[in-house]
């Protein structure tokens, strides 16, 4: 820092040759940042302090769970034994499967690999999501179909009529919000292979790969939890029953 | 840059173990051990949950400072469900504190 202030000066144009008064430099750093390490760890610190807000936005429907359940346990494990659960495991493979092909993505950029490679793991990663969508749409459909969507019509011929109704509340609320998710992490991905294909990214210049990738890892551990707490707790009904 | 660059037998390593895992909470939903099996289950899914976030995620390779804030968001959220919790479970210990 000088003493006297400097006179203002305009941020510079995107192309950055080297010399346009001071050192040169990666095309993609930013001049707010020192350099490449910096300019990554702070984005994806910042993305750490938003998936922070998810977990707690995530949090409250969680916690809504375990309130309802702790009060009517037996209505949710009858509720929960309606669900298919080929479909939820098949899900979960599918969501796993998508998180290593992320994983590889964002390999695949850190080691400068050619630019359909990397953009062949995205589109992976886009498939599998897509498919974890589909699956979930056949399975809301089943629903409606069955007269178990929560509201005037919502019919249930068990012995826990009402804790079945907060349990699909429930259900469609953090399945929907997770789903939600997913539709926009395949939109996050569409813009990321975009990128990639224009041959964006190399060792030097990963960042929006790797942040894109800790959301969709994010999302795939709320579905990690919400598999087993929807449809895996009145497996044991009939016997507890 | 570039940071680290884990092999890829690791992220195959990794992508077993959460195979295995899901396996494992199915199976164990379908044998009856009261309490224990939500026990079980969550035992289950936080492992998968670490595995993801610590590998996946490069956390086991990131700064102390993103430690600090991944751990933070659990802490918030143990705090949601223990306050919340506390006040469901004692209602009623004392007369006329129910509802």
């Amino acid at each position: 820092m000088s003493d006297a202030p400097s006179a203002y000066q305009p941020p510079p144009v995107a192309i950055h040759p080297a010399g346009h008064g001071h050192t040169p430099h990666h095309p993609y750093l930013q001049h707010h940042f020192d350099n490449m390490e910096q300019q990554a760890e702070a984005s994806t610190l910042g993305m750490w302090v938003f998936l922070v807000t998810e977990i707690m936005f995530f949090g409250g429907l969680f916690m809504a769970y375990l309130v309802y359940r702790w009060q009517a346990p037996l209505g949710f494990q009858e509720a929960s034994h309606h669900l298919n659960i080929y479909w939820g495991a098949a899900n979960t493979a599918i969501l796993i499967v998508s998180s290593l092909t992320m994983a590889f993505a964002v390999r695949a950029a850190q080691t400068s690999q050619p630019a359909r490679k990397q953009v062949f793991w995205l589109v992976s990663t886009m498939v599998f999501g897509a498919a974890f969508l589909g699956i979930k749409a056949i399975e809301y459909s089943d629903k409606f179909k069955d007269h178990i969507i929560p509201g005037p019509d919502f019919v249930w011929h068990g012995l826990y009529p009402k804790p079945a109704e907060q349990f699909y509340s429930l259900y469609f609320a953090m399945t929907g919000l997770h789903a939600l998710h997913m539709v926009i992490g395949l939109g996050i991905m569409s813009v990321i292979t975009w990128m990639a294909w224009r041959k964006t990214f190399d060792n030097e210049y990963y960042t929006p790969v790797e942040v894109a990738g800790l959301y969709w890892h994010f999302v795939d551990i709320v579905w990690i939890f919400l598999f087993p707490l929807l449809y895996l707790i009145g497996r044991h009904y009939h016997a507890a029953a | 840059m570039s940071g680290h660059v884990a092999p890829k037998s690791m992220y195959y390593g990794v992508f077993g173990a959460l195979m295995v895992g899901t396996a494992l909470t199915v199976a164990a939903a379908f044998v009856d051990m009261g309490a224990l099996n939500n026990v079980v289950m969550l035992a289950i899914a936080i492992t998968k949950a670490l595995l993801v976030i610590l590998f996946f995620m490069h956390v086991r390779w990131s700064t102390r400072l993103t430690w600090v804030v991944a751990a933070s968001g659990f802490f918030w959220l143990l705090i949601l469900f223990g306050l919340t919790m506390q006040d469901y479970l004692t209602r009623g210990w004392v007369d006329g504190t129910w509802r």
